[in-house]
């Protein structure tokens, strides 16, 4: 019996993620039926907009620059097929048939209506899920590793920690109205996929010397306004003590974070204006003071979390597998996505496949509901009936036998899924921006359609290697551009969308927050000046240097002045 | 009366469903076409009062003035490339929003 | 003012005492923190003493007269600022078993908040009041049969519940 048996993948396939209980299912309906009834007080005025926004947010629901938008919460990135068809049916019954997949590892749609929204969030409870504290000033998303539990590198899957964590902060009564909002995520490797040095708490599963395992906590990251790569509060916190630690945090940046100024209101402003030491001197006496006894952590409750994440049944195919190699040598193309999209896996015989949602010249991150059941399907035939989602923005496939990625390429080839870029130059990462998103300043999704089309071939994007262009429309950075690569910002600049680049951003352990290399420049220009950039970081560079690494030891200053000599000379930059 | 720097319309975000709505001669419309142009502050304040109420009676939420030019057949144009994106839909999906149903 | 106790609108048994009244020889009055220590020592047994507060005043500040107080009214300035939810935990912690009261625009969506981090009533203004009746309060206090957080008033909580069912 192998993955293509129908009989295997249908409803008797073990769960590889959170199953809700009772609890937890009674407890999404009766936020839908509180919902419900929030908007039906809105709209016959017992509330007003102000009163009802707070609760509107912390239900998912923004208004934009065209329509409403919703956020769906995809806790940790992990999906099952069964939810992603949920998603593609809300597309079409609700939305325009598509959505768009975030750097939170969360879904939008684009275009659904308030009086809809109840009706949504109860067609997602019926899948086991939520668009719970996915905006408002309270704990967001949960977000960990899209490469959990499948790693070769992995120390500990990050998953049952964000499902402890995801459940612990869901309508908390004491936290639900801080001073801004508050980022999660977990990493359980030794290289950080889930850059949490950029997020308000990083957690990082390590072992002490013991060999038991905890957590190294960080706090104050963040992009936005004021970007600050996270502190370490704790070396090592045990297991034990996460909940009454992650406590101690919350209250003190309840208490103390400041509400006088918007963009003053983050964690990471605390951190950077007391200092590290003061902030973790104060966490640790109320960590001190605390009666943990009373709400402690329970070890019995964590490991049936645990258990859900279990690896699935493998099969035990040989670790290189003939077939493959036959594949690869018969069809050059599916070679490239072997060599591009395809990563090692844990198990032997198995790979973790990226799915990328970036076609050349494409949207980042789009799906049609049509491609959402492609995936679904696929994930169902090949992999156990997961899928993930990455702050990338790409679809994410973590259990396929080598044995079965020719037949999953030709799959996603048909649906237009098998674009052969996870992380070259055209897996740009971009946030909706102004063609959706009311606080934009500028439009981002063309400059990278445009960048994307630029470097479309193939041969040259290998040729350049895994290089991250990050694009963000406004401020609050949510294409991270700050920790791209290269990273886009655009602004306005005298009544013209203007773009501004930085160098340098690194989003991992060893993160770096990007430096701005010249003027801002115009759309017509950006890709030219990407183009300079990249030419000149494949002249320069040693044998096998990333363009970080390049960068880091040729200096920025080089950089700037290769692009301010393309200026002087005139040159169309 | 007041000059205004340039004439102005009404936008506003209907609140149930969320599309962009222009005050026009007899209420909202939902194409920038027929949007109202206030040629003097004091047409403008009567725009922004009317939109002030529609808000009390929980219709609109969102409600503000934008810069437009006028043309020779009448209609504005908002001068701000973000209102320009609002009266259209997404640049990057032209089957998506207004521009799909023939406005503007 | 109105004031919810119980999911209820109830006639306030306190009297907030502006700064430049006098001290009345008895009865159930709330003076701001400034006065506190004045009034600790001037009030006769018969009075019954409460203090109204800042939602940013050091639990420190108020640990001698804890005892002695029969009510603390913590100030909400917008309902949005949450810090009130926090010093009311602390004063919990520190031991006050007094009425707990929270004290500005407040929701009836805050309800379940505020009861889960120990207040006992709600104030809030007439105008609000108008637009919130006591189903809202009732209905809000209700969303959830249980929560997932230990530690906090609520009918019960999610892991107690699984656990209770676990051991069957």
């Amino acid at each position: 019996m192998t993955a293509h048996d129908p009989a295997l993948a249908r409803p008797n396939a073990p769960t590889t993620t959170y199953r809700y209980d009772e609890y937890d299912a009674a407890f999404v309906k009766e936020r839908v039926a509180e919902f419900r009834e929030q908007v039906r007080r809105r709209l016959e005025g017992s509330l007003t907009e102000e009163e009802f926004r707070p609760f509107r947010l912390m239900n998912g629901l923004y208004l934009q620059l065209h329509a409403y938008m919703l956020r769906v919460a995809i806790p940790y990135g992990t999906l099952t097929a069964r939810q992603m068809r949920r998603l593609a049916d809300i597309a079409d019954k609700f939305d325009r048939g598509y959505g768009h997949f975030t750097t939170r590892q969360n879904l939008q749609y684009n275009w659904p209506k308030l009086v809809d929204a109840p009706d949504i969030l109860e067609a997602l409870a019926e899948v086991e899920m939520h668009a719970i504290q996915t905006s408002g000033n309270c704990i967001r998303n949960v977000t960990a590793d899209h490469f959990s539990g499948v790693a070769p590198d992995e120390i500990e899957d990050p998953r049952p920690t964000a499902e402890f964590l995801r459940q612990w902060s869901s309508a908390h009564p004491e936290f639900s109205f801080l001073p801004r909002k508050f980022k999660i995520a977990v990493t359980g490797a030794e290289h950080d996929r889930a850059a949490i040095l950029a997020h308000d708490v990083g957690l990082a599963i390590v072992k002490n010397h013991e060999g038991e395992i905890g957590y190294r906590v960080v706090v104050g990251g963040g992009l936005g306004r004021s970007p600050f790569v996270g502190k370490t509060i704790r070396d090592y916190l045990p297991r034990a003590d996460l909940l009454a630690y992650l406590e101690a945090i919350m209250r003190v940046y309840n208490r103390f974070g400041r509400r006088d100024n918007k963009y003053k209101a983050r964690i990471k402003i605390l951190v950077h204006e007391k200092g590290i030491d003061e902030v973790r001197d104060a966490v640790e006496a109320e960590f001190a003071a605390m009666d943990r006894s009373v709400f402690s952590y329970d070890p019995a409750e964590f490991e049936r979390i645990a258990a859900f994440f279990a690896p699935p049944p493998y099969e035990a195919p040989p670790a290189e597998s003939q077939k493959l190699r036959a594949e690869r040598a018969a069809h050059p193309a599916f070679g490239d996505f072997v060599d591009v999209n395809v990563a090692p896996h844990k198990a032997p015989g198995y790979a973790i496949v990226t799915v990328s949602l970036k076609p050349i010249g494409g949207i980042p991150g789009d799906a049609t509901s049509q491609q959402m059941r492609v995936l679904a399907d696929a994930s169902e035939r090949f992999g156990f009936g997961e899928l993930r989602i990455s702050h990338e923005q790409n679809v994410i496939l973590p259990h396929v036998k080598q044995d079965d990625l020719f037949d999953l390429w030709k799959t996603l080839d048909a649906a237009g899924l098998a674009t052969a870029n996870a992380g070259l130059v055209s897996d740009i990462i971009s946030c909706p921006g102004l063609d959706y998103c009311s606080l934009a300043t500028a439009r981002s999704i063309p400059i990278a359609q445009a960048i994307s089309k630029r470097f479309s071939d193939l041969s040259r994007q290998r040729r350049i290697g895994k290089l991250g262009i990050k694009i963000s429309g406004c401020i609050n950075a949510c294409g991270h551009h700050h920790v791209g690569a290269i990273g886009i910002l655009g602004l306005e600049k005298k009544g013209q969308e203007s773009y501004q680049i930085t160098l340098g951003g690194d989003p991992t352990f060893s993160a770096s927050i990007g430096e701005i290399v010249g003027p801002g420049v115009t759309a017509e220009q950006a890709p030219d000046v990407i183009e300079h950039i990249i030419d000149f970081y494949l002249a320069e560079r040693q044998e096998g240097e990333t363009f970080i690494e390049t960068w880091r030891r040729i200096g920025h200053a080089r950089f700037k002045d290769v692009l301010r000599r393309e200026g002087e000379d005139g040159a169309d930059i | 009366m007041a000059a205004l720097r340039h004439p102005q319309i009404l936008l506003a975000s209907d609140l149930a469903d969320g599309e962009v709505l222009f005050l026009g001669a007899n209420g909202w419309e939902r194409d920038h076409r027929r949007a109202r142009v206030a040629r003097d502050a004091e047409e403008a304040g009567a725009l922004a009062a009317f939109g002030k109420a529609e808000i009390a009676a929980n219709r609109v939420v969102d409600v503000y003035l934008a810069d437009v030019a006028v043309g020779a057949d009448g209609v504005p144009t908002p001068l701000h490339y973000r209102e320009k994106m609002r009266i259209k839909g997404p640049s990057v999906r032209l089957d998506l929003g207004k521009q799909a149903r023939g406005a503007a | 003012m109105a004031l919810i106790s119980d999911g209820r609108f109830i006639e306030d048994g306190w009297r907030r005492l502006a700064d430049e009244e006098a001290l009345p020889k008895s009865g159930k009055v709330i003076v701001s923190l400034a006065r506190l220590g004045h009034a600790l020592e001037h009030f006769g047994p018969d009075a019954a003493i409460g203090a109204f507060v800042p939602n940013t005043t050091e639990p420190a500040a108020l640990a001698q007269a804890l005892p002695r107080l029969g009510l603390i009214s913590i100030a909400f300035p917008a309902f949005a600022d949450g810090r009130g939810f926090s010093l009311a935990r602390l004063l919990r912690r520190a031991g006050f078993t007094g009425e707990l009261r929270a004290s500005g625009r407040l929701l009836a969506d805050q309800y379940a908040h505020a009861l889960g981090c120990g207040f006992d009533t709600i104030e809030i203004p007439d105008d609000l009041a108008a637009r919130q009746d006591e189903s809202q309060w009732r209905a809000a206090r209700a969303a959830h049969a249980r929560a997932y957080q230990r530690g906090y008033v609520a009918a019960g909580s999610i892991l107690e519940a699984r656990r209770k069912a676990a051991a069957k």
